[in-house]
């Protein structure tokens, strides 16, 4: 990185620490920061996705939709979330290459199972044997998107079940009183209603989330946790920057990053509270009410 | 502009598959928490005696090959399952592991594994022992009478030693050697042990062919002395070769 960092063994402190936290090893350290951020603002949407899909199937009238919702939020939530990610990401795995395996090599006649190993064809493996290391590590980082993806939207469906719950009945008979449909009271009432009541069980997942980050790692993906372990650990003078023990300090390093998240986090939170309540009947929004009145 | 996109991709993935030919890439799964065998280097890259002679053994027998890092816990899962086609990462060749895995020729003949503590008289019969999951050495450790604590890396068992978590560390001499070198608290203690029959490169049982042609190029490795001063060159004069 600096032209002075030739010979470490040489350099005063200063130089030294600047040196040190600046080679590869570090880039990838500070790179995985920017995987755990994206990884979180992927998740969440996609969460959210999965929790309102969730919720308006289990409130469905059309009971198959019903129980896929039901079971879902169930059998979800009572997993233990590192069971799930160590079951289901290999199983979702291993279902793709055994679809992939059955289109492209209709032909094979081994057993897919033989003992402990999962062999398909050359053609079937997903991502492709011989594709470069940066699509194999894309394909683990959709992978535990998609697996975050369905735990917390298991979670968020039931937070969001409960919030079209709260809403005021009066307010839907209000929009029937009206002429509208079952569908246009759903959309335009009781969606834009629901959020507030929502809110408090989505902020407590959210932060839930941020705080599952380093289960990245069962995956297959390389994160902040990993890294600070690794980095921290204690250098022979075999490497260029040796130094004892520093995983205390590297530890305290995703303390601060993590209580800085939680931070950031409540002042959002916070504003979309107040934006929120704007015109709810809730005690906030008649708070609000009289605040301008 | 889209198409062109969309063209490139298709043009990608059918080059890709053409490409799909059995093990065009060879991907070499290692820990990189073992240094000399295999580290992180400051740069960020797989580093140590088994990236150098992995890299030959993969000129020798003429393959492409990538190196993909993995956490020793799960390394036989996971090659099993198809992430990596081998495993080069310090693993000795045991009875254990042979009938779930399948092994090369060792290319490091059976060394000894050393203890390490912060004192001479640290009780190893009936003390604390740390060892890593799933080695050699948690194995024995567990058969004497001594109270093993494992860790999932190699630093966190010298780790449990230093600050009095365990009375000593047990592992491969030609890692516990270099640290105990340089930290004036840490001495080796008791006697070395043999244990294993030498490392090896860890296959899936059906890769016959690929488990041959690396079997080919350390052989060829070893007739030429290559073998003997690649190992001199990371683990010094005293350890052991063919």
């Amino acid at each position: 990185m600096f032209e002075f960092c030739e010979d470490p063994s040489a350099l005063e402190t200063a130089r030294w620490f600047a040196c040190y936290l600046t080679n590869g090893v570090h880039f990838r350290f500070y790179q995985s920061f920017l995987t755990v951020l994206l990884l979180l603002a992927i998740t969440a949407p996609v969460a959210l996705v999965f929790g309102f899909a969730g919720a308006m199937a289990s409130r469905s009238h059309v009971a198959p939709l019903r129980w896929i919702g039901k079971t879902y939020t169930a059998m979800v939530r009572g997993v233990p979330d590192i069971a799930f990610f160590l079951f289901f990401v290999i199983a979702l795995d291993q279902a793709l290459e055994w679809l992939a395996h059955q289109a492209a090599c209709p032909d094979w006649t081994d057993p897919i199972r033989q003992g402990a190993n999962f062999i398909v064809c050359d053609a079937a493996k997903i991502p492709q044997s011989n594709a470069p290391q940066w699509v194999h590590e894309a394909y683990n980082f959709s992978i535990a998107v998609f697996t975050f993806a369905i735990v917390f939207g298991a979670f968020a469906a039931n937070v969001l079940f409960g919030a079209m719950r709260a809403v005021p009945r009066a307010q839907l008979e209000t929009g029937e009183a009206y002429g509208m449909t079952r569908r246009q009271t759903f959309w335009r009432i009781l969606v834009p209603q629901m959020w507030i009541y929502a809110l408090p069980g989505l902020s407590n997942l959210w932060m839930i989330l941020i705080k599952a980050t380093p289960l990245l790692f069962l995956l297959g993906v390389e994160d902040i946790v990993y890294w600070a372990r690794e980095l921290g650990g204690s250098r022979t003078s075999q490497y260029q920057y040796p130094h004892p023990d520093w995983r205390l300090w590297y530890f305290l390093g995703l303390l601060v990053f993590y209580l800085g998240m939680t931070r950031i986090s409540e002042i959002l939170l916070g504003r979309l509270t107040r934006r929120l309540s704007r015109g709810q009947a809730t005690m906030a929004g008649e708070d609000q009410r009289k605040a301008v009145a | 502009m889209k198409n062109i996109i969309l063209s490139a991709t298709l043009l990608a993935m059918s080059a890709g598959a053409a490409l799909a030919d059995a093990h065009s890439v060879v991907r070499m799964g290692t820990e990189g928490a073992y240094p000399p065998y295999n580290f992180i280097n400051d740069d960020g890259e797989v580093d140590g005696f088994e990236r150098v002679l992995g890299d030959e053994l993969c000129a020798r027998a003429e393959l492409t090959c990538e190196w993909v890092l993995n956490d020793w816990d799960s390394i036989i899962p996971n090659l099993t399952s198809g992430n990596y086609d081998t495993i080069i990462a310090g693993m000795s060749i045991t009875d254990e592991r042979d009938e779930v895995i399948d092994f090369t020729q060792n290319y490091i003949p059976p060394a000894s594994s050393l203890f390490v503590a912060l004192s001479e008289d640290a009780d190893l019969e009936g003390g604390v022992i740390a060892a890593q999951t799933n080695t050699i050495q948690a194995g024995y450790i567990a058969e004497t009478g001594a109270t093993l604590l494992e860790f999932a890396t190699p630093d966190e068992t010298v780790a449990a030693v230093r600050n009095g978590e365990a009375d000593a560390v047990f592992a491969d001499g030609d890692f516990l050697l270099p640290i105990a070198n340089e930290d004036a608290d840490l001495m080796v203690v008791g006697d070395p042990v043999q244990l294993g029959g030498g490392v090896g490169m860890g296959l899936r049982e059906t890769d016959t062919e690929l488990r041959e042609a690396f079997n080919a190029a350390i052989q060829s490795m070893k007739d030429d002395g290559t073998l003997n001063a690649l190992i001199i060159e990371w683990f010094g004069e005293e350890a052991a070769t063919f």
